[in-house]
């Protein structure tokens, strides 16, 4: 509860700040703020101890059973259902394929209709939440093999660096956002816990240096497939 | 206001139906054994889904909506041009002092509170044994994505394309890794990741889309986009600097302690 309060303050002392100190306006409704604030508060100390409870053990003890298992296959295949599952209902990356559907129309790169706008922002999330569902199979591999991860990042940077020599313009700026909208606020301590978990039960494997990772590719490949796809249709 | 909280609580549940349906699916047909503990993990989930409902609504009933409007504000050319030096009419890029100190602020400060980034620091605290301390890495992020937003808002106004800084970060990044501990590289790359969701996102997107429109010779559909990408792009690095400094402070401090031995 203290803890959460803490991580709030800093915002409110920038927001507070900013309106009386610079913008020189009153706070509207200030009753709103305080309750809001409570509830965030609270939401916060919630989810961090649910967090420990739940969304850990469970990406661990799945990363311990397929490890078990000894199965290859299966694990690759749920890596890329969870990359690809969280991904194609994440809210902040509808709400961006919309954006980048106006864009488009506006650029006069597809007609400005409903349809044609839809459908490329469902295009859009397809290809991103392959992109992501790719990625996540892609690290799992790397933990799996011990590849040094710097290698593999860097190979994905010349290949964003190529695409957006290639690419129309209009794309690029949605392009590069797009990798940072991907990963959402469960499916990030889930992807850790698995990938941490897979690191300690593989011998020869060191936790802190195998485990994390994965967010990076998943935050890496949508930014390479956007361009791609801004360069199909 | 309870309607709210059911209202958030439904589209959270419906956010996290599809990953909830492929953990069962996957531990039910592949796996084919119970997990340890099911209530408890049930509880938890419960905890973990109100706890980020009540997160979301006190966000909107609070903060996004006075974010917004300030983010509106210090980028309406009125305002610019009133603390501008001597109201000048052509306004360069200095005018924006005030947006630039924003973007850097409400980086930091939203950054602290992401809970992902809550989520990543406990994980890398557990797993290196205490080595990477939890404020450590929530605080060099939070300092990477002030410096990244100031930045993007920087090219937004002086209208630069977005590839040229990416890829001058692309290098920077690229040569620390070869200078940086071995240990902290994957996680400063997770880093750059982690850190734009619920708390960071709908404000940037409110400030760039305003700094756009103000900015005269702007599209907003084209130069709103990208403060995501420099936000996180820079965590890489102040992570690994992070990193760097703490190794070269505790060489430093076994050094003086030898020394001291010695004599």
């Amino acid at each position: 509860m203290i803890n959460s309060l803490r991580d709030l303050l800093p915002i409110i002392v920038v927001v507070a700040f900013f309106q009386l100190a610079i913008l020189q306006q009153p706070v509207p409704d200030l009753l709103d703020l305080l309750v809001g604030a409570l509830f965030v508060v609270l939401g916060l100390t919630c989810f961090v101890y649910g967090l420990e409870i739940s969304l850990f053990p469970v990406g661990e003890s799945m990363a311990f059973a397929f490890a078990r298992k000894g199965s290859v296959f299966w694990l690759l295949v749920f890596a890329f259902a969870l990359g690809f599952g969280t991904t194609i209902a994440e809210p902040a990356l509808i709400a961006v394929a919309d954006e980048a559907a106006k864009v488009m129309a506006h650029g006069q790169i597809i007609d400005n209709t409903k349809t044609e706008r839809d459908d490329y922002a469902l295009g859009l999330r397809i290809s991103v939440a392959l992109s992501v569902g790719l990625a996540i199979v892609v690290g799992v591999f790397r933990i799996l093999k011990g590849w040094p991860i710097h290698m593999m990042i860097m190979a994905g940077y010349l290949g964003v660096v190529f695409m957006t020599s290639i690419a129309p313009d209009e794309i690029i700026g949605i392009a590069y956002d797009s990798g940072g909208v991907t990963t959402s606020t469960i499916t990030v301590p889930l992807v850790t816990a698995l990938g941490v978990g897979l690191a300690s039960s593989i011998r020869g494997r060191n936790p802190i240096v195998d485990g994390f990772g994965l967010i990076a590719f998943a935050s890496l490949f949508p930014m390479i497939f956007v361009m791609g796809y801004g360069l199909l249709v | 206001m309870l309607f709210e909280i059911f209202n958030t609580l439904i589209d959270t549940v419906s956010d996290v139906l599809p990953i909830a349906a492929i953990i069962v699916f996957f531990q039910v047909l592949v796996i084919r054994k119970a997990m340890p503990n099911p209530r408890r993990l049930l509880i938890g989930f419960a905890y973990v889904l109100v706890g980020l409902s009540l997160f979301l609504v006190g966000l909107e009933k609070a903060l996004f909506p006075l974010g917004r409007l300030m983010a509106d504000q210090l980028t309406d050319p009125g305002f610019v041009r009133a603390v501008a030096d001597g109201g000048a009419a052509q306004l360069d890029w200095s005018a924006y002092h005030w947006v630039y100190l924003f973007a850097f602020c409400i980086g930091a400060s939203t950054t602290i509170a992401e809970p992902a980034l809550i989520a990543v620091a406990i994980k890398a605290h557990q797993v290196s044994g205490g080595a990477i301390g939890i404020w450590g890495l929530r605080v060099s992020v939070a300092l990477g994505v002030a410096i990244g937003l100031t930045l993007g808002v920087y090219r937004i106004v002086i209208g630069a394309p977005i590839h040229y800084f990416i890829i001058v970060g692309y290098v920077v990044v690229v040569v620390q890794t070869y200078f940086a501990p071995k240990m902290i590289v994957p996680l400063a790359y997770d880093s750059g990741g982690v850190t734009t969701s619920t708390v960071t996102v709908p404000l940037v997107a409110a400030l760039g889309l305003g700094l756009a429109e103000s900015v005269p010779g702007r599209d907003p559909l084209i130069d709103g986009f990208g403060l995501i990408a420099f936000a996180s792009l820079c965590p890489m690095m102040t992570v690994m600097a992070y990193a760097q400094g703490s190794a070269w402070l505790s060489k430093r401090d076994r050094i003086t302690r030898g020394a001291k031995d010695d004599s």
